[in-house]
């Protein structure tokens, strides 16, 4: 058997036998741990029709091309809505839909309402969750399959990594199709076909077919950039993006980073503060602009630094180095914290193991280990 | 001893690092944190405008920064709740929209729920394609930009959007934000042109330390890295307790996270120290037996 | 043909958007350009996911190695994409109960929530984390303090490292006339005064570059839209 088809084996049993092992002691306790409860709430709606109120007055749209008339309105409405009492407001002869949406709710109070029945405060039901269980659990899996790449590259780990990459791929298509195509691109050029999708069109924002159409065909072009023979198709779209690009930024960096940067520069070099000098602030201006010309001075590739110019270059480096340790250390803190981010939802909301939001019980960390132990052996 | 660290396997370094970060989660640290001023300008900004003034609120990051960036979201979300501040809610980054929902429901509507109906007080915009370019158009014209909210309700049968035509008619501007396209942008396309609008941000640690430049005249104030949230907490859990006058338990998080952040600093800074002193008398040994490299 | 009408549509749009910034009577023109530049940005991703399924098709009809891997690829992203798209498991917006399709596509309950919840939150979530692992290990290899830029930097990051600590804490004793000592103080003034002012050089710095890349862009002397075809 080959050393990596060792390493494969030696990995999936790792894995299987401690996923197993957690498993048997997070369901063989009563509120073992890895558990998700939801509670699931109907709405019924009523379709009604919204009478304008006696005496409205006619709404001029944006573009004032005349008043129109406030029209009886078709609207759905949820049972509960105060608006059904309302006079102007009648229920027409559609059937009621209702609609369930389920939501999580914290593991202690699901315990309370199963002491009631299962009945949460407000009478709804809370239940235990096989899909946002199992789903702690996947989510568990695949951060121990990252961090097993710790120890070295592996195909557990391998394995998670191509699933990252398919699902965000497929992620962002969604989210462009969902958030950007279809009401951006599909309404503008057919309101009343998209309305399966985008129910609500704003009647007083005219779009005119003619630019809906335009980043359209853009768009198909770009898609030519996959085919190999036609591929030159997308540069026109792709010439669109990189000169709207250009001149946006342009502006922007003129403005904000070379103008507004140099404005803010202008600062005084004696400060006063109550009438008072205050050296402080004083050292402190007088630093910031010697080091901001220092380093400008060392960005002058164009001037040999040599002589006066090459000692306020070093300085300049001095200042540079400063500035990139403060991002080092920064940047550290940073790493850190999404670590401690990620052991503690292993050690809060999948192992129980400690309790910060008290919505949990904590698994005592020596039964805990007990049962450790008892898989391993 | 010399040998032994010189050709030390990484594991045992990446061991340490999870020990440092591990051991203080299960055993907290519990210390208290001194507000900077920076975090100090942050809240007066939220909370000298008066009640019900209009925010603009940004989540533009993800779950890869969600540790160091949620803590201070759902602070500042929550202090502009108390402050009923009308919320308009969006995202630069696609998962950001998720997020902001997200802590709509855990934070803004479990405790100031009774201010905040949506469509009345508060609105999510959601995410679109465009990066910068969402900006770009949205400061001066925000149907355009945004046809419906998140829910697909045209922004002008929105009563709260009544009056806002653009981003211009925003008070203050508060955006969490993870990198490109986040608080840079926000700065470069709508605060550096349009100033009337005052600005906020939290960040992360990476990315705090480019944000310094536009300190204080385009940035009115900055949470960077987890330590800002920290402090933020502590301010926000000082004026606005929760309802048992005690912390509020979510706006616990950010200083929680300090206890790991102090033992990985100490052992950060002991291994470069180790790591230096094994180099020189390597050195020092090399140079002895007059092999010199 | 091919090189002649991009470059025209690239300058054009660019000054039409910087013309639109000095004329406000034009600023339309440049809401409309920028939206579509946003929309082309959104089918963008749609070109990538495609890219994605050309180049994995093609590592498993050749049988490269690690094919099984890009089946995994293929095989995630296609569910991550059916769910989505499909809003499976999505109820209906709150006003539109009578249209299905109108919810949220990423509602907490639906299928795409879950994913996106319990796959890719801690995925790309725990790639981030694995990070401080290997500053720790750079740490310890590679920063080496051998002059005095090393050590300039090396020593702002032990500053800055242990005063956003508690450890600072341990400073607070200073007396208030000196209290620009105590550790915090030290980190803030060097970030406020010392960092800001490096950083602002380096703004400055990108600010000229970005302007004047524009510049060849829009003058049609950089035409980066045209690459491999």
């Amino acid at each position: 058997m080959s050393q990596s088809r060792k390493a494969t084996i030696g990995w999936l049993v790792v894995f299987i036998f401690g996923a197993v092992g957690l498993a048997w002691n997070a369901f063989s306790q009563p509120r073992g741990f890895g558990m998700r409860y939801v509670t699931d709430s109907t709405t019924t709606y009523y379709e009604v029709k919204v009478s304008p109120p006696i005496g409205s007055i006619p709404k001029k749209p944006k573009d004032g091309e005349g008043a129109v008339a406030p029209k009886d309105r078709l609207v759905w409405v949820s049972s509960d809505s105060p608006d059904l009492e309302k006079s102007n407001v009648t229920r027409t002869s559609a059937e009621p839909i209702s609609v369930t949406r389920t939501s999580s709710v914290p593991p202690i109070a699901a315990w309370a309402a199963a002491e009631n029945g299962g009945k949460g405060p407000t009478g709804a039901t809370y239940r235990f969750s096989v899909a946002d269980t199992i789903g702690v659990w996947i989510a568990a899996f695949f951060t121990l399959a990252i961090f097993s790449f710790l120890w070295g590259d592996n195909p557990v780990y391998k394995f998670a990594e191509s699933v990252v990459i398919g699902v965000s791929a497929a992620y962002w298509m969604v989210v462009a199709f969902w958030s950007t195509l279809v009401p951006k691109l599909a309404v503008p050029i057919a309101p009343i076909a998209m309305q399966w999708a985008v129910p609500g069109v704003d009647e007083e924002r005219k779009v005119s077919v003619v630019l809906a159409v335009i980043p359209a065909i853009l768009g198909v072009m770009l898609l030519f950039r996959l085919s190999s023979k036609l591929g030159w198709v997308s540069s026109w779209p792709l010439a669109f993006v990189v000169g709207t690009t250009a001149a946006i930024r342009l502006i922007a960096h003129v403005q904000a980073d070379f103008l507004a940067q140099i404005s803010n520069s202008m600062v005084p070099f004696v400060v006063s503060t109550n009438g008072r000098f205050d050296w402080g602030a004083s050292l402190g201006n007088v630093v910031l602009v010697t080091g901001l010309l220092s380093v400008i001075v060392y960005f002058f590739f164009s001037l040999e630094h040599k002589g006066a110019v090459g000692k306020v270059a070093r300085f300049g480096v001095w200042f540079l180095m400063i500035a990139f340790g403060a991002a080092f250390a920064f940047t550290v803190m940073g790493r850190i914290t999404l670590l401690s981010e990620r052991l503690e939802f292993l050690f809060n909301d999948w192992l129980w193991l400690i309790d910060p939001k008290g919505d949990h019980t904590v698994t005592t960390i020596v039964s805990n280990a007990a049962g450790l132990l008892a898989t391993v052996f | 001893m010399l040998a032994f660290l010189e050709k030390l396997d990484r594991r045992w370094v990446f061991l340490l690092m999870g020990l440092a970060v591990a051991i203080p989660i299960l055993f907290p640290l519990p210390f208290e944190y001194k507000p900077s001023a920076l975090a100090r300008s942050v809240f007066d900004e939220i909370d000298r405008l008066p009640d019900g003034s209009r925010v603009l609120f940004s989540f533009d990051y993800d779950p890869a920064t969600s540790g160091e960036l949620s803590p201070m979201a759902r602070a500042m979300l929550y202090h502009c709740g108390k402050k009923k501040h009308k919320l308009y809610v969006m995202a630069l980054f696609g998962p950001g929209k998720t997020l902001g929902s997200e802590a709509i429901q855990e934070i803004l509507l479990k405790y100031a729920g009774d201010d905040y109906t949506y469509g009345e007080d508060y609105v999510e915009l959601g995410y679109q394609t465009g990066n910068e370019g969402v900006i770009k158009v949205a400061v001066t014209d925000l149907p355009q930009m945004f046809p419906t909210d998140v829910r697909g309700t045209p922004l002008s049968k929105i009563p709260v959007l009544e009056g806002v035509e653009n981003f211009q008619a925003m008070d203050l501007l508060v955006a969490v934000s993870a990198g490109d396209p986040g608080s840079k942008q926000w700065i470069q396309y709508f605060i550096s042109a349009y100033p009337k609008t005052r600005m906020v941000t939290g960040t992360t640690g990476v990315q705090s330390v480019s944000l310094y430049p536009y300190i204080p005249n385009q940035l009115a104030g900055m949470l960077g890295a987890i330590k800002g949230a920290a402090e933020y907490e502590t301010i926000v859990n000082a004026k606005y307790p929760g309802p048992d006058g005690k912390p509020v338990p979510e706006l616990t998080e950010a200083q929680r996270r300090m206890g790991p952040q102090l033992t990985a600093h100490l052992l950060m800074v002991s291994l470069i120290v180790v790591g230096n002193v094994v180099y020189l008398m390597g050195r020092r040994k090399a140079h002895q037996s007059g092999g010199g490299r | 043909m091919k090189s002649t009408v991009p470059t025209l549509i690239a300058t054009i749009v660019g000054v039409v958007l910087i013309v639109a910034f000095f004329v406000p009577a034009t600023q339309s023109w440049s809401e409309t350009a920028v939206d579509w530049f946003n929309i082309l940005a959104g089918v963008a991703f749609i070109l990538g996911g495609g890219n994605l399924i050309k180049v994995q098709l093609e590592t498993i009809s050749s049988r490269r190695p690690g094919w099984g891997y890009a089946l995994v690829i293929l095989v995630s992203f296609a569910i991550m994409l059916t769910v989505g798209l499909l809003k499976i498991g999505v109820p209906p917006a709150e006003q539109y109960p009578n249209h299905p399709w109108s919810g949220e596509y990423d509602a907490p309950a639906s299928a795409f929530g879950w994913i996106f919840e319990n796959v890719y939150n801690p995925l790309t979530s725990t790639m981030f984390a694995l990070l401080a692992f290997y500053v720790a290990s750079a740490a310890f290899r590679a920063f080496r303090a051998k002059n005095i830029e090393a050590m300039l930097l090396l020593g702002t990051a032990f500053i800055v490292l242990l005063g956003n600590t508690a450890i600072a804490r341990l400073t607070d004793g200073i007396p208030d006339s000196l209290s620009f000592l105590r550790l915090d103080q030290v980190v803030a003034n060097t970030m406020s005064y010392i960092t800001t002012g490096a950083f602002r050089a380096i703004t400055i710095g990108i600010a000229i570059g970005v302007a004047a890349t524009a510049l060849r862009v829009l003058l049609g002397i950089d035409r980066p839209y045209l690459g491999r075809t």
